[in-house]
């Protein structure tokens, strides 16, 4: 059981990450990665709404005819993601005016409906529990390395303090520096895999093998 | 009302803030359904239909039925209810009247339920206080903005299939990095026209 336990906190972390693996929730990570403050704020809220839908989902998936599931899964959601809205607004007004109607469009993120449906509707309550909180890390972890890298090349500064040095490149706090941000994160997942795993192809450094027929049949 | 604010909101929402490329709004749409110029059309077409039904729904709701009731807080819940079904009823309504419609946007229709634009636009129409008219412009800007946006992109991903990529960056980084350049060349259009 134990041992179950573990497996199901690293899953979320580490084997299927949401954000560098499975590639899902984008949206909100790319748009509140600005600065480490909003993308913690924005973790926090995600991990919170997971971890309450998946507990509810979990409880009463035995009552619940599989015909109606995904309504009843998106009202759960939809309950939760207002409670913290409101929350947010009334304690944090700085961190909703910054994160905006990305707090609301928590209800339509691909991760919290995907693992209610493949995780929550199939297990106990206590390996649901477990699971929304690894994938709420896992997805606080990617979302704070993007925003680290966003706001220190950016504006030169760490959760707003003092800027570290002169002359920031501002592309990285701007729309394209999210892309760009992203993409070596993912980029260096890919290297890490594929060092990690060596695999020899018969068409290994063959300056055509990119548009060659064997390589293209390979993919498909 | 004149039009000048109307094609001011209309610029914003399709170019200066496109909902793609600036916002970050219905990302999982952009890389998930860009692979080929044909669905890139064909989805373009269903949102830019879906998001004007949905805008027109979710508007009058919102002013003549949760304000009035002061429920605003069941904002989330009903606009996802109303998007959700409405989807469901016009496939449905597509299905049996216009067949030809339905077998060119059919299956991009239930694909839309879980497509942030459409309640984004919902929620945004809301937070900025537009009337009816400016959130149906408002609606067309952001919906065309999309279609613009996910066709020309649609067109750079199928040269990067025959394109040379060097290998950690095959896959998904070297569409991330051509989705920064367009961004960086959306940013261009700030200040077209004066607008901000």
């Amino acid at each position: 059981m134990t041992k179950t336990i573990i497996k199901t906190f690293l899953n979320g972390i580490l084997y299927e990450n949401p954000i560098l693996i499975i590639l899902i929730g984008l949206c909100p990570t790319l748009a509140c990665s600005s600065s480490l403050s909003d993308a913690i704020g924005m973790g926090i809220s995600v991990t919170f709404v997971l971890v309450c839908s998946n507990v509810i989902i979990s409880s009463i998936r035995k009552l619940v005819p599989s015909e109606i599931r995904i309504p009843v899964f998106i009202v759960i959601i939809a309950t939760f993601v207002t409670i913290t809205d409101y929350t947010i607004q009334a304690y944090f007004p700085a961190l909703s005016k910054s994160l905006g109607v990305f707090i609301p469009l928590i209800v339509v993120n691909c991760i919290i409906l995907g693992r209610a449906e493949a995780f929550a509707y199939k297990n106990n309550v206590i390996l649901s529990f477990v699971d929304g909180i690894g994938m709420g890390l896992g997805f606080t972890i990617a979302i704070c390395g993007l925003a680290f890298i966003r706001e220190l090349l950016g504006n030169g500064t760490l959760f707003g303090s003092k800027p570290f040095f002169s002359n920031p490149i501002l592309m990285f706090i701007l729309p394209p520096g999210a892309f760009i941000g992203i993409g070596i994160l993912i980029s260096i997942w890919q290297y890490i895999k594929k060092t990690s795993t060596p695999k020899i192809k018969p068409c290994n450094g063959c300056s055509l093998s990119s548009i060659c027929y064997h390589e293209n049949m390979e993919k498909k | 009302m004149n039009f000048f604010e109307l094609f001011v909101i209309f610029i914003s929402a399709m170019l200066i803030n496109n909902i793609l490329l600036i916002r970050f709004i219905a990302l999982c749409s952009f890389f998930g359904i860009s692979n080929s110029f044909k669905s890139s059309i064909g989805m373009s077409f269903a949102v830019i239909f879906v998001m004007i039904l949905a805008t027109s729904v979710s508007w009058p709701v919102y002013h003549f039925l949760l304000l009035p009731l002061k429920i605003e807080f069941l904002r989330t819940v009903s606009f996802i209810l109303i998007i959700a079904s409405l989807v469901q009823f016009v496939e449905l309504f597509m299905k049996k009247y216009f067949i030809p419609l339905y077998h060119a946007l059919g299956i991009y229709l239930p694909l839309i339920t879980t497509n942030c634009a459409i309640l984004a636009v919902a929620f945004l129409n809301i937070d900025y206080n537009y009337n009816f008219l400016e959130a149906i412009v408002y609606t067309l800007g952001v919906s065309f903005g999309y279609t613009f946006a996910i066709v020309l992109f649609a067109s750079i991903r199928e040269r990067i299939d025959i394109a040379p990529v060097p290998e950690f960056l095959k896959g998904y980084p070297i569409i991330f990095f051509t989705a920064a350049l367009m961004a960086l060349a959306f940013m261009g259009f700030a200040g077209l026209f004066g607008i901000h």
